[in-house]
């Protein structure tokens, strides 16, 4: 019994390099994902709501909206891109252009980030798989110095 | 048994009609919503509104002839077409016709002409002796390939009486950081962020033709030639995220509220300052920006210009009239309509504005404090609070009788405001 205990931590910690002990101790109570939601409401709310809104609707001709676009549900390499590098293109996201720019957030951890993210999609109406530090390190990795 | 399946029975019965009679009542109100009382509205004693026209699309500012037309920009066309043109029968107005190939905010008549901008270009179209545009297909361009980058690229714009045409081009960023890393000064000052000034009779000029007449001026969409003061006045949208890039100085509340939304009077050769300061409506000063050394605290050079009248922050000035008409009452001549389009960069704290303010003036001046004159095109207060607002005012233009229209570019709304003692 309590080797299973162990067992079980020993291998949840390589999923969250970035996570305390004590937040993986957390975990055995509630789903993984579940507390990485929780800890990216609280990223998102003082990151990302100033500009995409709390209900994530964004704002006309601005931001845009979070809500079931190809890029929150889509390839995760791109979304944690976003995240990293900002964002300021002229594509158009669900119909709509936005003129704002999205600075980048390469400030925040690896954890941080696949928090938020891991929020982002699985809020707002939108249901996509949770996304990991691990993966936002990878990238982090890869990404091209600004 | 049985008893329980009648009850079961009746009971949703009863909540099948509720929810039937509710849906009703709900599209009912949607459907009439030109019945409400003013529009639904709030508005001082003796003013009604009356919704003309709905629907047209992202309707930006908008003029209306002496023979009761209206010219409505679209920002982005509708069916290829960027101009509605409106006939005002009184309580409606009924679509003439479209024109037009390109969308855009700013719209003007003067001397027989009707101006257009787009984002990049400004054209003309001349006009017959009943203000209508004889060759709709065939415009002239006055001024061509202006700066037009990723935002605050709405080109509004403005006549004088001496063959003049004013027109933002608004700066390409909220406040120049990604341009001025080393803060050296900001090098986009050369080709925006400014008020630039034109011939209207000459043709095919471009942006290096034109005089920079103002600078320091982040963004402007509502502006208005004042003819008692024979000058130019701008409404500016103020930086936004003072909390987010500067935590340690602003408070997610200050940061809601400042900077003020400014009205400048402008004279040829004005720096109001953007991006070096901002104004501080409290404190009224001119507060050095925190990117250039200020702390919230350190006042901005004196060099620049004060603003005339500043406004809570984030409101989004869109629309600047000055009142010249008969039909309002005596206090309202020669003053200041402004239609503020509503925030958005005050969350997480409520958003505000979706109203109509009327600033007295007096000699040329702003004369006393402001006040709220057209409320409600949000919808509910929760609607206005979550930055969900129904409408948002943006236009506003002055009809021959004296009456006032305001344009919303949500949902393509124009609603006239008349005054009956
Ligand atoms: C300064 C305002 C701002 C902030 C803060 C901001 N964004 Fe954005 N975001 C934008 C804008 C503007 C765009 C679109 C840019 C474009 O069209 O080129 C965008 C685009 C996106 C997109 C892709 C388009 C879409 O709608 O799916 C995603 C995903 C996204 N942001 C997520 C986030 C997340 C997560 C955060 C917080 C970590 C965040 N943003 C913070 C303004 C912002």
């Amino acid at each position: 019994m309590k080797i299973k205990v162990v067992g079980i931590l020993l291998a949840l910690i390589p999923l969250s390099i970035n996570c305390s002990l004590a937040q993986v101790k957390k975990a055995q109570h509630r789903p993984v994902s579940g507390t990485s939601v929780l800890r990216g409401k609280i990223v998102y709310t003082s990151v990302c709501l100033p500009c995409h809104m709390a209900d994530g609707g964004g704002v006309q001709n601005l931001n845009p909206p979070l809500v079931k676009t190809s890029y929150v549900l889509g390839d995760k390499t791109t979304l944690i891109k976003i995240v990293l590098n900002g964002f300021n293109e002229d594509v158009e996201i669900n119909g709509n252009t936005y003129s704002n720019a999205m600075t980048p957030h390469d400030d925040l951890k690896d954890q941080q980030i696949a928090d938020v993210l891991t929020y982002v999609r699985s809020s707002f109406g939108n249901k996509a798989s949770a996304v990991k530090a691990t993966e936002v390190a990878k990238v982090r990795a890869t990404n091209k110095k600004a | 048994m049985k008893r329980k399946t009648t009850i079961a029975f009746c009971l949703s019965v009863i909540v099948a009609v509720g929810l039937q009679s509710f849906k009703i009542e709900k599209k009912g109100t949607i459907k009439h919503k030109g019945d409400l009382v003013n529009a639904g509205l709030t508005l001082p004693d003796n003013f009604s509104a009356n919704i003309i026209a709905d629907n047209l699309g992202s309707a930006r500012h908008l003029v209306v002839t002496p023979q009761g037309d209206i010219y409505v920009h679209l920002d982005r066309p509708k069916d290829g077409k960027g101009i509605v043109v409106l006939h005002d029968n009184g309580d409606k107005a009924a679509i003439k016709t479209s024109f037009g190939a390109f969308g855009g905010t700013g719209i003007r008549i003067k001397n027989g002409y009707l101006y257009a901008s787009s984002d990049r270009d400004v054209y003309r179209f001349k006009l017959n002796s009943n203000n209508e545009v004889i060759d709709p297909e065939h415009p002239e361009k006055v001024v061509g390939n202006l700066v037009t980058k990723r935002g605050h690229r709405p080109k509004a714009i403005a006549l004088d009486d001496n063959g003049n045409l004013y027109v933002n081009i608004g700066a390409y960023s909220n406040i120049c950081s990604e341009f001025d890393p080393e803060k050296k000064g900001c090098p986009i000052l050369d080709s925006a962020g400014g008020i630039w000034r034109f011939k209207t009779d000459k043709l095919n000029q471009k942006q290096s033709d034109g005089v920079r007449f103002a600078t320091g001026l982040r963004n402007v969409v509502g502006l208005d030639w004042n003819q008692e003061d024979n000058q130019l006045f701008v409404m500016q949208h103020g930086r936004d995220a003072l909390h987010d890039l500067f935590p340690k100085y602003y408070t997610v509340q200050q940061s809601a509220l400042l900077p003020a939304e400014c009205m400048y009077a402008l004279k040829e050769g004005d720096n109001a300052g953007w991006p070096y300061l901002y104004y501080d409506d409290v404190k009224h000063k001119k507060m050095m920006g925190p990117e250039y050394g200020g702390d919230g605290e350190k006042e901005a050079d004196a060099k620049y210009i004060d603003p005339v009248a500043a406004y809570p922050g984030h409101l989004a000035p869109d629309g600047l009239l000055f009142y010249t008409g008969n039909q309002f009452p005596e206090k309202y001549k020669n003053g200041a309509f402004i239609a503020f389009h509503g925030s958005w960069n005050r969350a997480p704290e409520p958003q505000a504005g979706y109203f109509v303010v009327f600033q007295p003036f007096k000699n040329g001046k702003p004369d006393g404090k402001w006040e709220v004159f057209a409320d409600g095109f949000a919808g509910t207060p929760e609607q206005a609070a979550a930055g969900r607002a129904e409408h948002r005012p943006c236009g506003l233009a002055q009809g021959a009788d004296g009456s006032l229209y305001v344009s919303d570019d949500s949902k393509g709304t124009i609603y006239k405001i008349t005054y009956k003692k």
